[in-house]
């Protein structure tokens, strides 16, 4: 099936694309986070963090219709495609902001594969502003749909789902649950009765990760074929996390090509040096093939899905690998600063080592890919 | 094919496919070398020079050049006619200096007079070109050259030596830099059109590591060169050169030079078959989850060189115009080396069988390939190089001089 060669990237992708970037511009997350985190460094004596977010900036977000845009037309949403969706979740990544918002992208997609009235009505809900996240991983962490550790009987849910990102920060699941042999997705109202939560202490000081217990919760079915519907919806969940990724990576090569040209060693400005300027360039060259197959991915979602397993694994695996050179470069040559608390290349170097393991690594991605050989 | 393109371009699409599989060559007796720049035999040179006649001749050369330069005249059509001749694999063509740094520079930089007595041969492939660039002494660090032209008259005489010059065995015209300054290093620097056939100009064969012949060095002693054959102003052979080079590193739009039938697309796709084939303690190396790793490696930086390219058509995604384009030498030529040696790999002993071996894989291509990879990561700036460049043009880093 052919594709459009501009990725489906037009004038309206790019004034939200825009839109999103003049507001985190204007936002600062991080100043707002920095505030959030004091007192929480020590991994010691420490508090854990409370995983707080900017909610009037979430608020915004759900007036700007950023839930909605992915949300189709007949549940009350702008139905856009996930090359819009991924130019969004880019300048979250590039501004490194706490927000449910990719979760929620990512569960708006699952539920579009889902196709029941029942997803449907709650992809309305998304549409006017509830946040949602995927909790679908048993405590191995292992990948596959079927690893759940929920079970499902008389309509009710009961067990414990692991590694749940931005539990402080939603309002509903996505839970993938075992009705005997078969996985099923349900929707839980995060508020509905015998819901507990235990947030995780984690690295990655942007997002917040948890456990969800459920005991007895009655929940709506939203897809019969659970299975089918996660790997139907996949590509759009890898493609949206390394589209995050990408944003964050920007932002790594930005920042340290900036100080590569102020900090002074030895009376010159280190980006003189070619052990230092090389492996920024590098960076560059990683961080846009990974750019490039993001958006090849987002668009052979969008209009040939054929391809698109595919495609979403190496942008995943690209992401990845791009990942952690760059967070490890930036950081590296940073020096001293960079290892500081102070200093903001930690948190980005967190949230993409975070990102890195979601949904799987390099490895896992390549050996999926390898399958379409 | 794609999907925003124009009916005008769809319909030059289909009639550039159906006119070369009308007209493609049947292969020549003994192969052809797997570049232009290898090309050292008679028949050979004959053959490709017929082919890119007709291909000029057809409309498939010089395709958006303007006619009174004895071009077509299309708009935004060269790219396709590219593409379908790289598609149809068809030969390469052996004028790729010419059509590759020639004309683009003489189309920039050139006199109308110049343009109009140098372009049609080129595009027909009558004249070949080389270039004069590189020196003994004057490598990655080009702006050392010392070859000189003084100023005689209307003439200029030139005395000094080019190295790695590729075609010139074939060559009717070279394009020379040559120092017109000694005490200004970047403005001294001057750019002419030199013709191989002047008195004072020898040519001495070098042969490369993988055996071949193809580039040359070439001594100028006391060569006239006519002040009219000088391509922009005195002093300015610097500038016109970063022009020419940027086309050599991909950045230019291009009259349709095509330099070889190797392609890193297709490799990675032949290196996955390879290793479905080729066994290790009784299975397959595509059956080794260590094997499938480093291959989707491969690939996935194959296809992010695809993407690179598609998404250089999406402006708004670039993050600025040289951003992309500059990384294409740099990447393509990195990336063609590591498949070839994965392919050595793959092949294991049967990779030490070279060309005329009966048992080697594919008359030993493989090796051949291999070595000649570094063609594309030394010359034209090798990859150092190329990442100073993108250092300091596209991130803004201090000059390292």
């Amino acid at each position: 099936m052919a594709q459009p060669k501009d990725f489906g990237y037009g004038e309206e992708q790019e004034m939200l694309k825009d839109s999103a970037r003049r507001f985190m511009e204007d936002k600062q997350p991080l100043l707002a986070l920095r505030e959030s985190i004091k007192g929480t460094e020590d991994p010691y004596f420490g508090e854990n963090r409370t995983g707080s977010y900017d909610k009037a900036a979430w608020h915004e977000m759900v007036g700007l219709g950023w839930t909605a845009l992915a949300v189709p037309a007949e549940a009350g949403g702008v139905g856009m495609n996930l090359v819009t969706a991924v130019a969004v979740a880019e300048e979250v990544g590039r501004a490194s902001m706490p927000t449910p918002l990719t979760s929620t992208l990512q569960s708006t997609f699952a539920l579009r594969e889902a196709g029941t009235e029942s997803a449907t009505s709650w992809l309305s809900k998304i549409a006017e502003g509830t946040s949602m996240t995927l909790a679908i991983y048993g405590k191995e962490g292992s990948l596959e749909a079927d690893s759940t550790d929920i079970t499902v009987s008389d309509g009710k849910l009961n067990g414990i789902s692991w590694y749940v990102q931005d539990p402080q920060k939603i309002d509903s699941l996505l839970v993938a649950a075992m009705d005997g042999s078969t996985v099923k997705l349900y929707c839980v109202d995060l508020n509905a009765g015998g819901v507990d939560l235990e947030f995780d202490r984690i690295v990655d000081l942007t997002r917040d990760q948890g456990r969800v217990t459920f005991n007895n919760v009655p929940a709506e079915c939203v897809s019969e074929d659970g299975a089918g519907t996660l790997q139907k919806a996949m590509p759009a969940l890898l493609t949206l996390i390394s589209a995050d990724m990408s944003g964050g990576c920007e932002w790594l090569l930005q920042t340290t090509a900036e100080y590569a040209k102020v900090r002074t060693q030895f009376d010159r400005p280190i980006g003189f040096f070619q052990a230092v300027k090389h492996p920024i360039v590098n960076m560059m060259i990683l961080g846009d093939q990974t750019r490039s197959l993001v958006y090849a991915a987002a668009c052979s979602y969008d209009t040939d899905p054929g391809d698109s397993h595919k495609a979403a694994h190496l942008a995943k695996s690209s992401a990845s690998d791009t990942a952690e050179f760059c967070a490890n470069r930036a950081t590296q040559l940073h020096g001293g600063i960079g290892f500081t608390w102070e200093h903001d290349v930690q948190i980005y170097h967190k949230r993409v080592m975070h990102s890195q393991q979601l949904f799987g690594d390099g490895v896992w991605q390549r050996e999926q890919a390898a399958a379409y050989f | 094919m794609a999907a925003n393109e124009t009916t005008e371009q769809r319909e030059f699409r289909g009639y550039c496919s159906a006119w070369l599989e009308e007209h493609k060559p049947p292969p020549t007796k003994i192969p052809l070398p797997q570049a232009a720049y290898e090309v050292t035999s008679d028949d050979h040179r004959t053959y490709l020079v017929d082919w890119q006649a007709k291909c000029y001749e057809a409309g498939l050369i010089a395709t958006d050049v303007p006619k009174e330069y004895g071009g077509h005249g299309h708009d935004k059509f060269q790219q396709i006619a590219s593409t379908e001749v790289r598609r149809a694999n068809a030969p390469y063509f052996i004028n790729w200096i010419g059509l590759g740094m020639a004309a683009p520079t003489l189309l920039a930089h050139g006199t109308e007079e110049q343009r109009k007595s140098f372009l049609p041969p080129i595009f027909s492939g009558e004249d070949i070109w080389c270039q004069g660039f590189s020196e003994p002494g004057a490598g990655s660090d080009l702006v050392s050259l010392q070859t000189s032209a003084v100023k005689d008259g209307d003439n200029w005489v030139v005395n000094g030596s080019k190295v790695w010059t590729s075609l010139g065995h074939f060559a009717k015209w070279m394009l020379l830099l040559a120092r017109t300054d000694k005490n200004d290093k970047y403005n001294g620097i001057t750019y002419f059109i030199a013709s191989m056939e002047a008195q004072g100009v020898t040519v001495q064969p070098i042969h490369k590591m993988t055996g071949e012949s193809g580039f040359n060095e070439v001594f100028l002693e006391e060569v006239v060169v006519p002040d009219h054959y000088r391509i922009d102003e005195v002093g300015k052979g610097w500038q016109v050169a970063m022009s020419t080079l940027t086309n050599e590193r991909g950045a230019g739009t291009g009259v349709g030079a095509i330099a070889s039938s190797e392609s890193p697309f297709a490799a990675i796709e032949q290196l996955i078959a390879l290793a479905k084939r080729e066994k290790r303690n009784g299975r397959t190396l595509w059956e080794d989850p260590v094997w499938r790793d480093k291959l989707m490696k491969l690939y996935e930086r194959t296809e992010g060189a695809t993407q690179n390219f598609r998404r250089l058509g999406v402006k708004e995604l670039n993050g600025g115009a040289m951003r992309i384009p500059l990384q294409g030498k740099l990447t393509g030529s990195e990336l063609g080396q590591e498949l070839h040696q994965t392919a050595l790999s793959i092949l294991g002993m049967k990779s030490s069988l070279y060309i005329g071996d009966p048992n080697a894989e594919e008359d030993g291509r493989w090796a051949l390939g291999y070595m000649n990879t570094y063609t594309g990561t030394i010359s034209g700036g090798s990859s150092e190089i190329q990442r100073n460049i993108l250092g300091e043009r596209v991130l803004g880093l201090p000059k390292t001089k």
